[in-house]
């Protein structure tokens, strides 16, 4: 098996008194597009300003392509960082932007006009060139900034929420045209997020983040089915989440005490175990005629109808304390008030410990 | 009731407008007119005093010392200032609140104040009367100017960009001469200008710190001691066109600058 | 998040940037302020310690006066400054057409930016004996002898007010215009005249910024020499005038530096006093 590029080693930074990253260690693979997922205040952005340079952490090691970067400057590292609010120099036209660290490694004129032209029109500026930045729209910035990190080629790109500023519809739109960016250079990109869709959509790693620690990281397909903690599985999409006891456990299959009644389900798990069983929305059905595991009855106190789907909360009627969050076809007919029975499969519920 | 507001408001904006102007009307116009006492009845136009004033070497020369005093000062209180507010806006220092509040200070005592102390201590010091004395005390006025102006324009934005261009490869130096800069020009011309302006316009420190050579407001001070004289109105009306072409420079290239 | 220095020379730059400044203005600002404080406890006449050029203040009535008629004429004209700017500022903001609004506020504070001892000088030609208001007052016969105008403490008060109004208009108006129209329409919609909306909302929201406005009339208005001595003569003797006396025709640094320091005292006890407003306006 190959090094990996980046290799971030029980890394833990402190702010004053404060401890924002937690003994966090990460490997990420070359050309990979690894999403840093995490509410504010997880960590996300301490790690990825250690990733580039910004900030030296106060104990652990970072090794890009084998080498030894904790503090070595920005300027001197195979990173290249995208700004949150783009930090395009506003004296100067997007060519200049965009050639700026050619220049600044010593590439003349002519080479520089070229390669600067060549990354604009791979992210679609082509004729921008001799605009100024505030001439362009926040989704044109934002790729003047792209084009400006990438032209240099660096290994490794840092992403600091790049897509924070834009409005819904062009974030879904840039988010296509970053993949597709990336798939072509080739280049690792690290992006850092708190919207779960963008990290489901973009990302070849998804990496979960929270108190400073890293609470799972994987492909998203597998971090949204089989997530690793509670937290993951209520940050990345929702969950129902029923918390329990092991009271039986035989032939690989246990069986836990609910506030809904017994679950049985396949694990290994020793009798007295204290587990959290976690249910997607789309995974919950509703009425008589459902899964093979019975969760009570709910009376649902909220629809909401989203276009494509339902969106249904309810409330166990064997425990009020208990919420119940589902995703139902735009023709389901449940109103608020409806008294309903709910069930699932049981290779549906996913068993975490913690 | 809109119309009366409406009409009251003219005739109160019409009578303010009245009494702001009146005075430098007054100054204009009886510098125009060839008789040796600047009152009515006015007895038509003459560029008598102008032609007095230009031919006045104390006058001229004063004129030109109250420039080169004016731009080398603000040039140093600028320089001064900027380098400062940088270095305040870009790195966590201990005691900042405190050392920029030093800085600041200047800014709340009045002019005759500052004047008096550097007096006192130039005297004290045998450091004899000078346009360089004064000078230094104009930059004690502006340099606080300087750097609050400078300073509240220094946002995280400011700072992002720099970091940028540090992480595409750029040593400080270039970062200083190509980013931060050009990128705070207006902030640093208007801290220029201003400074400019107002150790051009600067009496009572020049006129306690110099002695022969000397800046054009104590000079036109030493004409006020022959009291009411046309060739104070020619001056007064040649410092003012001054200003006007100053203000009418900086209004157009600086504030007309503003991203559309 | 903090900008962390990474390498060893970031340590050294960032005090390498601020020590210059830093160390003009303790050379020449607080250095003087210091011998300033040294100078005034000195005797005129020998040298040696004295407290007695503190005591004469207080024990000269003449000297004492100057600070009363300083404290009486910087009140007047703070107070008919604001009370003259600020309709003025509200007419340029809310009457005036938006697209004529910067040309009319450029051009009533044009006067501002000619020098400051020519305007006080201007006043003086409009004032004196012989003077505008005097020839258009006996000219149209409602006078027959010309009124004492210069060398009084209306000259003086006249010339400041002038110089304070369009300071005053010039902050006034970008505080009312600061002030979101949301506001105003918010009281209108809930059903607030035009008085009241005034009273109750623009008035107390720019209030912060008028108590700054005036603060800064009272510093600049009581530390100048240049308006009373034109406008106001020797007549009646404010403490800049006193200040420069004691310089001028008796060379008396030491008595000049302790009724330097006396001024200094009492605007330091005015800002005191006003930085429970002062400071709403930072917060």
């Amino acid at each position: 098996m190959s090094a990996p590029l980046v290799d971030i080693s029980s890394v833990s930074h402190r702010f004053g008194q404060h401890t924002v990253l937690k003994d966090v260690s990460l490997r990420i693979e070359p050309g990979s597009y690894t999403i840093l997922l995490g509410p504010s205040g997880s960590g996300k952005t301490t790690l990825l300003s250690i990733l580039g340079g910004f900030v030296t952490p106060s104990e652990g090691k970072v090794f890009i392509r084998g080498e030894d970067c904790t503090s070595v400057p920005p300027a001197k590292r195979p990173t290249t960082t995208v700004f949150q609010d783009y930090a395009l120099f506003p004296h100067m036209s997007v060519g200049g932007n965009v050639g700026f660290g050619l220049r600044m490694q010593g590439v003349d004129g002519t080479t520089r006009a070229a390669k600067a032209r060549e990354a604009l029109a791979l992210v679609g500026l082509a004729a921008a060139f001799d605009k100024k930045p505030h001439q362009l729209s926040g989704g044109q910035r934002q790729r003047v900034a792209l084009a400006r990190a990438l032209v240099i080629e660096p290994a490794v790109l840092l992403l600091d929420e790049p897509l924070g500023a834009l409005d819904l519809k062009l974030r879904r739109q840039m988010q296509d045209e970053l993949k597709a960016i990336q798939k072509r250079v080739g280049t690792a990109f690290i992006h850092v997020t708190h919207d779960q869709e963008e990290a489901m959509a973009l990302a070849d790693h998804c990496v979960v983040m929270n108190d400073g620690r890293i609470e799972d990281e994987g492909p998203p397909e597998r971090v949204y089915a089989r997530p690793a903690t509670c937290f993951s599985a209520t940050f990345m999409g929702e969950s129902t989440i029923l918390a329990g006891t092991v009271t039986q456990a035989k032939e690989r299959t246990n069986t836990v005490a609910t506030p809904v009644g017994p679950v049985s389900l396949p694990g290994a798990l020793p009798v007295g175990s204290a587990v959290v069983l976690a249910i997607r929305p789309e995974h919950l059905v509703f009425g008589e005629t459902g899964g093979s595991v019975k969760l009570g009855t709910v009376e649902v106190s909220d629809v909401v109808f989203q276009g494509s789907f339902k969106r249904v909360l309810a409330v166990s009627v064997e425990d009020p304390s208990l919420h119940f969050i589902a995703r139902l076809p735009a023709t389901a007919t449940v109103r608020p008030g409806d008294m309903v029975a709910v069930s699932c499969d049981t290779d549906q519920i996913i068993l975490l410990t913690h | 009731m809109r119309r009366i507001v409406r009409i009251a408001s003219w005739l109160y904006a019409i009578a303010v407008y009245g009494f702001i102007f009146l005075p430098v009307v007054v100054l204009v116009l009886f510098s125009l007119q060839a008789t040796s006492f600047p009152i009515p009845p006015f007895t038509g136009p003459s560029l008598r005093w102008y032609d007095a004033v230009l031919s006045d070497v104390r006058l001229t020369s004063a004129l030109v010392n109250s420039l080169l005093v004016a731009s080398i000062s603000s040039l140093a209180a600028v320089t001064l200032g900027f380098l400062s507010a940088w270095g305040f806006a870009r790195f966590v220092l201990p005691g900042s609140g405190l050392l920029r509040g030093l800085i600041t200070l200047p800014l709340t005592v009045s002019y005759l104040i500052i004047g008096m102390g550097l007096l006192v201590l130039f005297n004290w010091a045998g450091v004899p009367k000078s346009l360089l004395a004064a000078g230094i005390g104009h930059v004690v006025i502006n340099l606080p100017l300087c750097f609050a102006i400078i300073y509240s324009q220094m946002g995280d934005h400011q700072i992002n960009i720099e970091r940028a261009a540090r992480d595409l490869g750029a040593p400080e130096w270039k970062v200083l001469l190509l980013i931060t800069v050009p990128v705070m020009a207006p902030a640093i011309f208007a801290g220029f200008f201003l400074s400019m302006t107002f150790s051009w316009d600067e009496f009572v420190i020049s006129f306690l710190l110099t002695r022969f050579d000397t800046t054009l407001p104590v000079e036109i001070w030493n004409l006020l001691r022959s009291g009411l004289n046309p060739k104070t109105n020619a001056v007064g009306s040649l410092v003012f066109a001054v200003s006007i072409v100053l203000v009418v420079f900086f209004e157009l290239t600086l504030l007309r600058r503003k991203p559309a | 998040m903090s900008t962390s220095a990474n390498n060893g020379h970031a340590r050294a730059l960032p005090w390498a940037l601020v020590t210059p400044a830093l160390g003009w203005t303790l050379l020449f600002f607080v250095l003087p302020f210091i011998a300033m404080g040294f100078s005034s406890l000195t005797a005129h006449e020998g040298g040696g310690f004295t407290a007695s050029n503190y005591s004469q203040f207080f024990t000269n009535p003449s000297y004492w006066q100057a600070m009363v008629n300083s404290l009486e004429v910087t009140a007047i004209v703070t107070v008919i400054s604001v009370l003259l700017a600020y309709p003025f500022a509200w007419i340029l903001a809310e009457q005036v057409p938006e697209r004529w609004q910067r040309l009319a506020l450029m051009l009533a504070v044009l006067p501002f930016w000619t020098s400051y001892v020519v305007r006080s000088y201007s006043w003086l030609l409009v004032l004196a004996q012989n003077g505008v208001i005097n020839r258009a007052l006996t000219g149209s016969g409602l006078i027959s002898e010309p009124l004492q105008l210069a060398n009084t403490r209306f000259a003086t008060v006249t010339g400041f007010v002038h110089f304070f109004v369009m300071l005053l208009t010039l902050t006034i108006f970008a505080n009312l215009k600061q002030l979101s129209p949301s506001y105003r329409k918010a009281a209108a919609d809930l059903g607030a005249g035009p008085v009241r909306t005034f009273l109750d909302v623009v008035l107390p929201l720019t209030l912060p910024g008028i108590m700054v406005g005036a603060f800064l009339t009272f510093v600049l208005c009581i530390g100048d020499y240049i308006t009373p001595q034109i406008l106001g003569g020797n007549n009646e003797l404010l403490m800049p005038q006193l200040v420069m006396m004691q310089i001028g025709r008796r060379g008396d640094f030491p008595l000049a530096s302790a009724l330097s320091i006396i001024l200094m005292a009492v605007v330091t006890i005015a800002y005191l006093a006003c930085a429970r407003w002062l400071k709403i306006e930072r917060a």
